[in-house]
């Protein structure tokens, strides 16, 4: 499959984007009052994002879960609206009702963010539904972790996405630990992708620091999916360079595993791609990373300036 | 006497157990290794002292977690498992709800289920409805479920010994705030039944009912309106189910006044009840209709401004009170 050179720009964009956004996040939430709450991070596994969603359309949806910085920003959210929630500040996505954790942004099909551990799949279940009822040429992709798949709620969705045929791509980001818990602590399948045939669907293993192979397979599942042939579970293979969130001391990841992986950071991999087959020349790379940079200083900027709630909004957007 | 945090009280009431009886055993999310490395936390250091075969380590799967308890503790084991926060209740709950409560009546009482489900909860974390929920009169809805919701340190260790012994399911609700906030321990060894409330503080003039987290705000509350001549008695429940009514009736009769206080939305929640035992057995005594002081019927926001406005302080507890005075 040859990409062209405006989906790799888009791709080398949101990897370089979600990097910038949450190298910022770790630094700042280690000011004392700056950021309320959580900080769960996907360093080191914006592949996944920025290669699914590049494969997407704006009419597809996304549901994602508690690492969804990343795959939010590739959907297209507005960074200054996201940062701005992350602030839990009222020009926030969501008002500051969410903070990190929960961030919807229907504008951009991501509507529903969950940090309920397998709260996603039934849900994209019913998105796809909608797309399929509703005769609709769109998919909806789901995000989930490697631990997500030991919720019972993932294997019912799964098995209902497969019994109806229903346009729903379920990607299982495999960072390798769900909370302490490595994946051969939890699973013993030695891929989650081997969780498809239980219910006859496809289940495809690859690499997630790849970003060009994530874009690739998100395609073809895609592809299946408008043609009616179903969901696809999708693995991808990467690594979580920080703790379950910033607050979590990383007891548990070895130090050497931690570096090797740092070593298959899937910047570099694109980038470098990039530099040698052409497709970017050094200026217009250093070009693009200044501009990243001032979109997140902008938005880091908008989020500080930004005001706080008044209490009593608290009462506001409980029912329609 | 030692100064401990909930968090380290429920460790020791863990360990002195897990030492006792070595049918008890912990399973949960990160009970053993975690990612927490953290002394105040209730399972700090247990898998260092009891080793992997009790201390259980489950992938994230809260409906097995909940049912292993129901399996084990009919075969005569006294699981002890956790649900990492008060909202995955809902995962776990078919298990607790529709099996633990209820197994033991449709056997016709000739099996039984000594299990103890701890759960984290309460506001003021950051985190939002989905990390903070509470839902304590849900589980108190149950018939067959006991539940306990301790407000110091002290009761939540000698409540946690007494619910590891007692032969029913218990339903145990640690708020994460009071982790944090230490408090006088016996050094001694000690039970603390489950049922009887405790009257914190004794006054003559109003009744405040309260539970967990919000027995610190009607302390709060209390110091204040003394210095004004008001004195309020403190009837802290500490468990839910089964309901200490006479300690909240005798109460009432004394002062003629109640307010109850929790954290929890308002709507259905367990204030309605004491609301409505009160007005069952001590109608008369009441010189003034009582009030309740509650968070508001929303979900739990994360913007401090905006959590903050959630949680019940000292002054609405006041303006309550001043109300009915
Ligand atoms: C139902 C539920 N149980 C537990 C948690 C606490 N928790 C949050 S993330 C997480 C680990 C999830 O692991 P995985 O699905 O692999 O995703 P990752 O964090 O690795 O991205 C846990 C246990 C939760 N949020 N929801």
């Amino acid at each position: 499959m040859e990409i062209p050179l405006a989906k790799k720009m888009e791709m080398l964009r949101f990897l370089l984007l979600a990097r910038r956004f949450e190298e910022s996040l770790t630094e700042l939430c280690k000011i004392e009052g700056k950021i309320p709450g959580m900080m769960i991070l996907c360093t080191g596994q914006e592949a996944v994002g920025a290669g699914v969603c590049a494969a997407l359309q704006p009419t597809d949806a996304i549901i994602t879960n508690h690492r969804s910085h990343s795959h939010l920003l590739a959907k297209g959210a507005d960074p200054n609206a996201l940062m701005a929630e992350i602030f839990c500040k009222r020009t926030g996505c969501n008002k500051g009702k969410s903070g990190t954790l929960h961030l919807a942004v229907p504008e951009v099909n991501a509507p529903c963010t969950t940090t309920v551990v397998g709260g996603g799949p039934p849900i994209a279940v019913g998105r796809a539904f909608a797309q399929q009822y509703r005769k609709e040429q769109s998919v909806t992709v789901c995000f989930v972790g490697d631990g997500a798949t030991n919720e019972g709620s993932f294997h019912e969705a799964v098995n209902l996405a497969s019994v109806w045929h229903l346009p729903v791509i379920f990607v299982c980001e495999n960072n390798m630990y769900a909370g302490a818990q490595r994946h051969e602590e939890h699973t013993k399948a030695e891929n989650i992708a081997d969780r498809a045939a239980g219910y006859a669907i496809p289940g495809v293993v690859v690499d997630g620091n790849d970003t060009l192979a994530v874009y690739r397979s998100a395609m073809e599942a895609r592809a299946r999916a408008l043609a009616g042939e179903g969901p696809t579970l999708i693995e991808y293979k990467t690594y979580r360079w920080r703790g379950h969130g910033e607050a979590d001391p990383q007891i548990y990841q070895p130090k050497e595993e931690i570096a090797a992986w740092q070593a298959r950071c899937p910047i570099p991999k694109l980038r470098g791609d990039m530099l040698a087959d052409g497709s970017i020349s050094t200026e217009a790379l250093k070009a693009l990373e200044a501009q990243i940079d001032a979109l997140v200083q902008e938005a880091i900027r908008f989020a500080e300036e930004s005001p706080y709630p008044e209490p009593h909004e608290a009462l506001e957007d409980v029912f329609a | 006497m030692q100064q401990l945090g909930m968090g380290q009280a429920v460790n020791q009431a863990l360990r002195e157990e897990m030492t006792r009886d070595p049918d008890v055993f912990v399973a949960g999310e990160g009970v053993g290794v975690g990612i927490h490395d953290n002394p105040m936390f209730p399972t700090a250091g247990l898998i260092d002292a009891f080793g992997p075969e009790r201390i259980r380590d489950t992938p994230v799967s809260e409906a097995a977690i909940a049912g292993l308890a129901v399996g084990a503790s009919e075969a005569g084991l006294k699981p002890v498992v956790e649900i990492m926060f008060n909202p995955f209740f809902t995962l776990a709950s078919d298990m607790i709800v529709n099996h633990a409560a209820k197994l033991r009546y449709l056997s016709g009482g000739k099996s039984s289920f000594p299990l103890v489900v701890r759960m984290k909860s309460g506001a003021g974390i950051g985190a939002g409805c989905q990390h903070s929920h509470n839902l304590e009169a849900w589980a108190a809805h149950c018939p067959g479920l006991k539940v306990v919701m301790p407000g110091t340190p002290a009761d939540a260790k000698g409540l946690l010994k007494s619910a590891i012994r007692d032969p029913n399911p218990v339903i145990f609700i640690e708020d994460m705030l009071l982790y944090f906030a230490p408090g006088p321990v016996p050094d001694e060894e000690y039970l603390i039944p489950i049922g009887p409330a405790d009257i914190k503080r004794p006054g003559k003039d109003v009744t405040v009912v309260t539970w967990s987290k919000m027995l610190g705000v009607a302390f709060k509350a209390a110091e204040q309106l003394a210095q004004e001549g008001v004195e309020m008695e403190i009837v802290d429940l500490r468990t839910l189910v089964p309901l200490d009514k006479e300690t909240i009736l005798n109460s009432v009769r004394k002062t003629g006044r109640l307010v109850v206080l929790h954290e929890a939305t308002r709507t259905g929640g367990f204030a309605g009840e004491v609301a409505a035992v009160v007005m069952e057995g001590a109608f008369d005594s009441l010189k003034a209709p009582l009030r309740r002081v509650t968070g508001p019927d929303i979900p739990v926001p994360a913007s401090p401004p905006l959590e903050r406005f959630y949680i019940p302080d000292e002054q609405q507890l006041i303006a309550a009170i001043k109300e009915i005075m």
